[in-house]
């Protein structure tokens, strides 16, 4: 659901209703950073940068260009992109050999979210080899079709569809 | 638009990552305004990328929130200017009260706007099944006014017929455009005829009686005027109108005759 009153309540720098879009948006927010960044300390970091640009510019953010999750998710992806480019984080950078999102899931071992992530999980594992890498590229790090299909040696034209299928495997087990 | 179609091409999938181009992605927001069912499949793909990523979370990032509060002085103010507690509830207020009127007055003008939509389709149809009466009238008047034309023309002949004993409130009018071999008849006062059976229409030759068919009504409830134009090359003496079998007879059914006059010598 697109939480349209809190977002209009946001955009009037209502503090309440941020806490609300916090709440709503931290967990999934703090996931996709972690994708991308892999270390605990500087994904907060990151997080805490994203909702400060969430506070900052929410008038910017129009129903017609999106989601409001979409909108959220490109502020996270392209500030955990910024920071991997950043100096520091190069230097500090210890856990390059993850490539994929569920790589993550495997070194997980407590789930305090509210998501049912070991059903995710038992089910991730059993995903196709190239769905995990479509999602994880196409959802997770925000390629283009091009770009992903490049990068996997796979038809551009078969992208979507292929994404598709993996997203509806997904839902299955999800059950939404 | 094919909804199955358009869900299975993958393109909502794209436009929940992000992925698509600024112009796409309004684009889909269109079709997702006009198609609920594409809109709901748009939000259960959302509920699932919104789950898959959160499984992604090391831990519930809750603390954070209170750093993010700091950084935007959030709430700061509120402790350290006690005194205005109560202005600033009363702002508080009425910036609800506000909201709460924007948000009845939005929802207000986005049902006026449907209502308004709905009445310019209905003016529309309106307006065309308006126009088709136009254009009917107009064909009619026409029609009338060419009749009264022919009607006043001088040289015409007027031929009353009169009831006979099968109806005796029946009664036609001949107009016999002599010059022109035209008989006009009239037959407003002739009742509609049952079904199967249509009106003829018979030139008489008194002595001895000779009847001429000048042809059948068969568009007698169809015509508006109950005037129809017939040819006539005989030297009538009379004309007579008989209830005939559709498709008309070769000689009139005598016991049928509706109506007969004799013209004017």
């Amino acid at each position: 659901m697109q939480p349209t009153i809190l977002i209009y309540q946001l955009q009037q720098k209502n503090e309440k209703a941020f806490q609300k879009i916090y709440e709503m948006y931290a967990d999934n927010t703090f996931g996709v950073i972690y994708t991308i960044i892999r270390d605990k300390t500087i994904s907060e970091e990151v997080l805490q940068d994203v909702f400060i640009k969430i506070w900052n510019n929410a008038s910017s953010y129009s129903e017609k260009k999106g989601r409001f999750f979409t909108w959220i998710l490109n502020i996270a992806r392209n500030a955990a992109i910024d920071k991997t480019r950043s100096k520091s984080f190069k230097n500090s950078q210890k856990n390059q050999e993850a490539e994929y999102f569920v790589d993550i899931l495997e070194e997980k071992n407590s789930f305090s979210q509210k998501t049912d992530a070991i059903g995710i999980k038992k089910y991730i594992n059993a995903l196709e080899p190239l769905c995990k890498k479509v999602i994880d590229l196409l959802f997770f790090k925000g390629f283009t079709q091009k770009e992903a299909s490049e990068k996997l040696e796979i038809p551009l034209g078969t992208i979507k569809t292929r994404n598709r299928i993996c997203i509806n495997k997904l839902r299955e087990i999800l059950e939404v | 638009m094919e909804i199955e179609k358009y869900i299975t091409s993958g393109v909502l999938e794209l436009y929940v990552y992000g992925t698509l181009s600024e112009k796409e992605s309004e684009e889909v927001y269109k079709v997702l305004k006009e198609y609920p069912e594409i809109e709901k499949e748009v939000e259960q793909i959302e509920k699932g990328l919104l789950q898959l990523s959160s499984a992604m979370a090391p831990y519930n990032p809750e603390k954070v929130y209170n750093r993010i509060k700091d950084q935007l002085n959030l709430s700061e103010d509120e402790k350290v200017i006690a005194i205005d507690q109560k202005r600033r509830n009363w702002h508080a207020y009425i910036g609800w009260a506000a909201s709460v009127a924007l948000l009845i007055g939005l929802v207000t003008q986005l049902n006026k706007n449907k209502e308004l939509q709905q009445q310019v389709v209905d003016a529309n149809i309106e307006q065309q099944l308006l126009e088709g009466k136009i254009d009917v009238a107009e064909k009619d008047l026409t029609k009338t006014k060419s009749l009264l034309n022919i009607l006043r023309n001088k040289d015409i002949i007027q031929i009353p017929l009169q009831a006979q004993k099968v109806d005796p409130k029946a009664y036609a009018i001949v107009y016999w455009d002599k010059k022109n071999q035209i008989a006009y008849i009239d037959v407003a006062g002739l009742p509609t005829p049952p079904p199967g059976k249509v009106y003829q229409v018979w030139s008489l030759k008194l002595t001895p009686l000779t009847p001429t068919s000048l042809g059948v009504l068969d568009q007698f409830e169809e015509d508006e005027n109950k005037i129809f134009a017939l040819s006539n090359m005989n030297e009538s003496e009379a004309f007579g109108i008989t209830l005939e079998p559709k498709g008309g007879s070769k000689s009139p059914t005598l016991e049928q005759l509706y109506t007969l006059g004799a013209v004017e010598s």
